[in-house]
């Protein structure tokens, strides 16, 4: 089965390119501690506000800003927190959604009601809406920024692989596993969950992105990652007074922010023709 | 069809009380006394005036009486007041809504007035370089940060080219007298067509900023829809019977292949209004979504919650007619239930 999946990826050129978009800016993340030429929270004002590729005894490729830091430091930097934010959130979600969905979909009755209505009610709520709201009652800061963004997140895989145990759920070899005298816990895990975890891989791969952007817009609106931590967002809002002097502080973060989400959703879109094309004809909600 | 609206209104009720009860829960878990967040802001109090403010706010019942309290509010149009403003909280969002729902409006016509052309282009002429550019440039759309967008189109429109203005809904030497609050009707009814020009100067820059998401996903579905309505068989009876492919397309395959478009935009007007709320921020756009910005920064929680309260009635509003109109445009939904 991988390789047939692994030739029908390779066929997309999109989604190769979308991975290896991803690839250079996860590198460029985890790595720069090593591979940044400058402190990104130390500033030098002399140099403050130089343009891209000035020189202040290192290049100083994406220029500085207001306080003389390195923005091409702070984009390497701040992608750290961004990326590591995005995973952790789609993460947990994925297992607290791959869970709720496999028993609300293999339980039925009224253990299904109730975490479907309660599906219903957090759908409802837009989702910056919510994750505002949250971080305004929890403060800011990274675990609070996770809780806020996971609390309606796990909504969506819930969804998905929940629809999935419903198609799985009286097929053969889950009757034969019943008849064999499997218990419930094992049909779930053992036999259910395999089926599945193609389709929450591919939710999983296609909501990084959005995460990407909630933290982003959380960010700017100084509620998420607090200065002077950097994080793609954040950078965002420390260049916004800068605009007319200066408009590659905001420029740098933003084209890595679409850049990264680009990726995702291009390699999202070709994994999820490659392994589960039925998938495609089901809306992801937001 | 009644008994469907009826099936359909009682399937909304326990996500209508879900919502409030979340909302409730919102504020009754914030952390600090209510009380003292009033005082926080008036001044000091003696324990006496803290008692009675308890009582004012039914702080000192339990906690079903009060969720009861709040379900009763929403019906009255009672939100509570607002701690920052000392003004009732419904008023507070009356007065932001047309702001907010204006552009959202404004946003959505323009995703729609370029999402459905190119999604029909798209679909007929399949594997084209038209076909492949469209759908890049949709992923590219959804991708976008709408508030980096704003901040870059006010960057180029605004400090560089000077074409449009970079924040507020209308210029300050405008003449327009109040109305609905929605300036672009106010300017048409009073006949002022100089504020109209204003208004619509200050719309275009936001609106751009917020139409990508749903400009893609207009397009992408119209695509797949169309091209799933092209083979069906009355299609190809049109075809046969020597209807020219324009007819064809435009008049029996569109007509029904624009229904779950229709579903999904209006399920989707609801995420935009929320997604709107940071762009309001870079545009100085006086909004629904500044204004709750504005109260958690503020920790205004009463506004607070009377803003996401709003903002996801909205939704479940919008979802019901969605829902209804898909109904009433395919009389098959209707009568699936019953089988």
């Amino acid at each position: 089965m991988t390789g047939r999946v692994w030739r029908t990826f390779r066929r997309n050129r999109l989604a190769l390119l979308g991975g290896v978009i991803v690839l250079l800016l996860s590198l460029g993340a985890m790595l720069a501690p090593w591979i940044s030429p400058h402190d990104p929270t130390k500033g030098e004002l002399p140099n403050r506000l130089q343009p891209p590729g000035s020189w202040g005894g290192k290049l100083y490729l994406f220029g500085t800003d207001n306080l003389g830091r390195d923005v091409f430091a702070r984009v390497l930097h701040g992608g750290r927190v961004s990326l590591a934010l995005g995973l952790i959130v789609v993460g947990v979600s994925g297992v607290i959604g791959v869970v709720a969905g496999l028993v609300s979909g293999y339980a039925g009755g009224w253990v299904d009601t109730v975490i479907q209505r309660l599906v219903d009610v957090l759908l409802a709520f837009p989702y910056l809406v919510v994750a505002i709201a949250l971080m305004g009652i929890f403060g800011p800061g990274f675990v609070n920024m996770v809780v806020a963004l996971a609390f309606k997140e796990w909504v969506i895989p819930c969804r998905i692989v929940r629809s999935e145990v419903l198609v799985f759920k009286n097929s053969a070899f889950v009757e034969a596993a019943r008849a064999a005298g499997a218990s419930p816990f094992r049909i779930l895990f053992r036999h259910l969950l395999p089926n599945v975890l193609p389709g929450a891989i591919v939710v999983a791969t296609l909501r990084v992105g959005w995460v990407v952007l909630m933290e982003a817009s959380l960010s700017f609106l100084g509620l998420g990652i607090q200065p002077p931590q950097p994080s793609w967002g954040t950078i965002i809002a420390d260049g916004r007074d800068f605009l007319f002097r200066a408009w590659w502080i905001s420029t740098f973060p933003g084209i890595a922010i679409f850049l990264f989400v680009l990726g995702m959703n291009l390699l999202g879109e070709g994994l999820r023709d490659a392994l589960d094309p039925r998938l495609s004809r089901m809306p992801i909600p937001e | 069809m009644a008994s469907y609206i009826l099936r359909r209104l009682i399937q909304a009720l326990p996500v209508f009380l879900g919502v409030t009860f979340v909302v409730f829960l919102l504020l009754y878990l914030t952390p600090g006394d209510p009380v003292e967040l009033f005082l926080e802001k008036g001044g000091r109090a003696s324990p006496e005036e803290i008692e009675r403010l308890r009582q004012e706010l039914g702080l000192d019942r339990p906690f079903l009486e009060q969720y009861g309290q709040f379900v009763l509010g929403i019906f009255r149009g009672d939100l509570g007041r607002s701690i920052v403003h000392r003004r009732p909280v419904s008023q507070l969002i009356w007065e932001r809504l047309p702001a907010t729902v204006e552009l959202t409006l404004v946003a959505s016509s323009i995703a729609l007035l370029v999402g459905i052309p190119s999604g029909v282009i798209a679909a007929v002429r399949r594997n084209t370089l038209f076909d492949a550019t469209a759908t890049l440039v949709s992923l590219a759309g959804v991708s976008l940060p709408g508030f980096w967008l704003g901040l870059i189109l006010i960057v180029i429109f605004s400090v560089t080219l000077k074409i449009f203005p970079a924040a507020g809904r209308i210029s300050f030497a405008m003449d327009l007298a109040p109305g609905t609050g929605f300036l672009l009707l106010d300017a048409l009814l009073q006949g002022n067509w100089a504020a109209f020009g204003d208004v619509l100067r200050h719309l275009i820059l936001p609106a751009l900023a917020t139409c990508g998401g749903m400009m893609a996903m207009t397009m992408r579905l119209t695509r797949s829809s169309l091209l799933e309505t092209l083979h069906q068989e009355y299609v190809q009876t049109a075809r046969a019977k020597g209807a020219p492919e324009r007819r064809v397309v435009l008049r029996h395959a569109l007509r029904n292949a624009l229904l779950p478009v229709v579903t999904a935009i209006a399920l989707n007007l609801g995420a935009l209004l929320g997604g709107n709320m940071v762009v309001e921020a870079v545009f100085g756009w006086p909004g629904l979504g500044r204004l709750t910005v504005e109260a958690v920064k503020t920790r205004d929680y009463p506004l607070v919650q009377g803003c996401v309260l709003v903002y996801a009635l909205t939704y479940v509003i919008l979802n019901l007619l969605a829902d209804l109109s898909y109904a009433y445009l395919d009389p098959r939904v209707s009568h699936r239930g019953r089988e």
